[in-house]
């Protein structure tokens, strides 16, 4: 805004304040000026089509419903209240950096709020996708800007976000350069081009020939 | 972990994949569930409201009923739910706790239902959401300072052996408990006034002679106010000292703001005795009879708004101090304005700041003398914003402390009406009460005569006996009865058989009776009475008082406290120690009340006799039981009499 235009916005406040202190109306609620968004009603498609489109059964699909609406009445979720229902199975540390990275994985049309849709979508290649979904769902977590590769900037933000998650009493006690040098661990792992940059391929690989995440990957078989 | 979010576990289970590929070292095993168990539906049914919900829900909260194994113990195998004999209305804020995870507290609902509620299902009342705690919180603290009133209220309650010390003591702290106190609370009163009174004449001026100037009343007849002085003052010094003497802790009395009123009322004038001769420190002297104003203090033990509003101040003294501390900033304030503002006028008597603190009180508080007020425009101006200021100052703790003191005196308001209700109520509720106990010894009559029957196999009266007690009432008597029989005494005369009544300690009127009538049983017997009932007749006394003197320890005397609502004064020859007649005050009896509260305010009073027992004895069988009990081999005399106790 202009200079011009904010001083008459300025102006035209004070005269608004000066009057509402004469007539004695001055405890106006201006809270009510500056709602945010109201409230969006977000209902989700059939039972049927998400049957179709993920691989869950309709009894889980209840259950997922259920649970989602409970905390979600209006039938979304906003950063705020993902960070603060994952924030609740971590109490001990700070997760809401994670979980910032976590709503924009889930968030696949970036329109700023989780729907159930979405949410099972990716609940389903989590749970019930084959390796290659759930390393190329990883990637997507790892790759903040979308371009398709992961930087050591970006992969130290993940780093950092997840050492946060385990709060300042650890034994032994976390060190600041700690996540930096678990970058470069990985970095050294994974970038096989030494080129600076780890991409989707590079990832996959990787990832399949390490036993170790293999076998990682068994974790998610029965957690519905 | 809040309840609700543990639908989101698998969710959270599942955002690890953002570990998995960094993970430095593998993951751990995950837990398998041996058997995945469907979620199903569980039917809670709540004194017939059905409520439903998963029993997941349930299982959130695994310390409470509802969530622990301890639900099974109402479930119901022919209908397959859960059936809860409790209030419906407040089971739903119980099943919303494990619903979203908040405890929320009606407000329509009465505190101890809920409680008790909150209890029977084993939540605790602290998880109460922070919507409802304060509510709940304030509810609570009411319902607990009224049951306290309640209490105090019954400490009243005269205790039959008190030392003479105690009786003086209770008579000091409530007068309308026996006329000597009611007396002396007058007298003293009276008293007070008129010290005060002539403390006030003292300093009117009486006609003069007509040569001599106006002189005071005290000058003029300074010995009749001397005497009258020393008489109040010896009233009062009586008075402290049975106070002090009666006081059951001495340091505390002493300690206590009465006790220092009383002294500082009378000290002054001791010390003008010793002192008269002394010329220096007559001006002191005369500084002391000021003090004799505080007599008047004495009247707060006479009159309660005077001690309700010593206490409001007392406990809206933060409130006070904020008046002071705003007071005296605004004081400084608008002095030292004033000061300034008037300094270039002439002849101006603002001297000085501390000479401006004057003008600003008398203004602030809208006194408004006149005796110094601005000259300068800038001081006017100044003056009437100090004026405007004052007002809002001034008026805005004020509403506090009126608020403190209202509440405070409509509690003791409502406390004094609550006790004068109580007589009244308690009247009324034996009333209703008397139908349910008498129904005890009518159902043991006919229960005897159960028993007689039985024994002698006799027909005719058994269409008496269909008049059929519930199972729980038969249940009931028949506990009673064990447990006369089990206080049975072993040294039975047999010629007195009347006596054996009062010596198998049956129930007459079950309450306090009970005891006074084992003590009463175990020392009675040998003494050889005459007939039963022409002997005391209508005015026969309950022997416990005389019973307890013998003090021989009792194998089942629990509490003396039953005893104490007993005061009687005993119209019988030291011999007689039976409970011949007895007299039963129609008290709140309850068939149910076998541990009685002690707490019932109404004095037992065996003047007023109200009921008589006639007692008859009962139609014992011809053999003793192998128990051995108490249905003696009677005598022919009393076979077909039936006992009875009238109510």
């Amino acid at each position: 805004m202009s200079c011009r235009k904010r001083c008459k916005r300025e102006i035209f406040r004070f005269a608004q304040y000066l009057f509402r202190l004469i007539t004695g109306s001055l405890n106006t609620d201006s809270v009510e000026d500056e709602l945010e968004l109201s409230a969006v009603r977000h209902r989700p498609e059939g039972l049927e089509q998400l049957e179709a489109q993920t691989r869950f059964s309709r009894k889980e699909l209840q259950i997922l419903y259920r649970g989602f609406k409970n905390e979600c009445p209006s039938g979304v979720v906003n950063e705020e209240t993902f960070k603060d229902i994952y924030s609740q199975f971590f109490p001990q540390g700070d997760a809401s950096t994670y979980a910032h990275f976590l709503f924009n994985a889930f968030d696949t049309d970036h329109n700023g709020s989780v729907s159930f849709e979405d949410f099972v979508m990716g609940l389903s290649i989590l749970l019930r996708g084959t390796v290659q979904e759930k390393l190329n769902w990883a990637f997507n977590l790892y790759d903040i800007n979308k371009d398709g590769y992961i930087t050591k900037e970006e992969m130290l933000d993940i780093m950092k976000a997840i050492y946060d998650m385990m709060g300042k009493c650890t034994y032994p006690v976390l060190k600041e350069e700690t996540p930096r040098q678990h970058v470069e661990v990985f970095f050294q792992k994974m970038d096989k081009n030494k080129d600076g940059v780890v991409t989707i391929d590079e990832f996959i690989d990787c990832c399949q020939n390490d036993e170790n995440i293999m076998r990682s990957m068994h974790l998610f078989e029965n957690v519905l | 972990m809040a309840a609700g979010v543990a639908a989101w576990l698998p969710f959270a289970r599942a955002a690890a994949i953002g570990w998995m590929p960094v993970a430095n070292l593998p993951m751990p095993v995950a837990p398998t569930e041996k058997n995945k168990r469907q979620d199903e539906l569980i039917i809670l049914n709540v004194s017939g409201r059905r409520f439903q919900t998963w029993r997941n829900t349930l299982d959130r909260y695994p310390d409470t009923l509802l969530g622990s194994s301890e639900k099974e113990f109402f479930y119901n195998e022919e209908t397959k739910e859960y059936f809860f004999d409790r209030d419906p209305d407040v089971f739903r804020s119980v099943l919303n706790f494990y619903r979203t995870g908040k405890l929320h507290y009606p407000r329509y609902e009465c505190i101890s239902s809920y409680d008790e509620e909150l209890a029977f299902f084993g939540i605790v009342p602290e998880i109460i959401g922070d919507c409802c705690y304060e509510e709940y919180k304030d509810r609570k603290r009411e319902n607990a300072e009224r049951l306290m009133d309640d209490q105090e209220d019954n400490k009243d309650a005269k205790l039959p052996n008190m030392t003479f010390r105690e009786t003086m003591w209770r008579a000091f702290e409530n007068p309308h408990t026996s006329t000597m106190a009611l007396v002396f609370y007058y007298v003293t009163g009276f008293f007070i006034a008129v010290s005060v009174i002539t403390n006030v004449v003292e300093t009117v001026p009486c006609g003069s002679a007509p040569n001599q100037k106006e002189v005071p009343c005290g000058e003029r007849y300074t010995v009749a106010f001397f005497c009258m002085d020393t008489a109040c003052v010896m009233i009062f010094t009586v008075e402290y000292l049975m106070r002090l003497f009666a006081a059951p802790s001495r340091y505390r009395f002493m300690r206590s703001v009465m006790s220092i009123i009383d002294v500082v009322a009378i000290l002054p004038y001791y010390i003008g005795l010793v002192m008269t001769d002394n010329e220096d420190v007559s001006g002191a002297f005369v500084t002391l009879r000021v003090f004799r104003v505080f007599r008047i203090f004495k009247f707060s033990r006479h009159s309660q708004g005077l001690r309700i509003l010593g206490y409001t101040l007392k406990s809206c003294a933060s409130e006070l101090g904020f008046l002071l501390f705003s007071l005296t900033m605004a004081i400084i304030i608008f002095a030292t304005v004033m000061f300034y503002a008037e300094k270039g006028s002439s002849s101006s008597k603002f001297t000085s700041i501390p000479a401006s603190f004057w003008y600003t009180i008398v203004t602030m508080t809208t006194l408004g003398y006149g005796d110094m007020v601005p000259k300068t425009i800038a001081g006017k101006i100044f003056g009437s914003i100090c004026s405007l200021s004052g007002v809002l100052v001034i008026a805005l703790p004020v509403p506090v402390i009126v608020s403190n003191f209202s509440r405070i005196y409509h509690q003791n308001q409502r406390a004094d009406k609550r006790r004068a209700q109580k007589k009244a109520r308690l009247a009324r509720i034996r009333i209703s009460k008397t139908g349910s106990s008498s129904a005890f010894l009518h159902s043991k009559r006919n229960g005897l005569f159960n028993e007689a029957l039985e024994l002698t196999n006799s027909t005719e009266d058994e269409q008496r006996l269909s008049k059929s007690t519930s199972l729980l009432e038969s249940q009931h008597h028949h506990l009673l009865h064990c447990l006369e029989k089990t206080t049975v005494s072993t040294h039975i005369l047999q010629l007195y058989i009347f006596l054996l009544f009062l010596t198998n300690h049956e129930f007459v009127d079950e309450q306090y009776y009970q005891q006074s009538y084992l003590e009463a049983g175990l020392q009675n017997y040998p003494s050889r009475s005459p007939s039963l009932s022409s002997q005391d007749g209508v005015t026969g006394t309950c022997c416990t008082r005389r019973s307890k003197k013998h003090h021989t320890p009792l194998p089942n005397a629990s509490a003396p406290a039953h005893m104490q609502p007993l005061t009687h004064t005993h119209t019988h020859p030291q011999g007689l120690q039976e409970l011949s007649t007895i007299h039963i005050q129609p008290l709140s009896t309850s068939r149910s009340s076998l541990n009685m509260r002690v707490d019932e305010p109404a004095p037992l009073n065996c003047q007023s006799s109200q009921i008589t027992t006639a007692i008859i004895s009962i139609p014992t069988p011809p053999v003793t039981t192998p128990e051995g009990d108490a249905h003696l081999p009677a005598g022919p005399t009393h076979q077909n009499v039936v006992k009875v106790s009238a109510l």
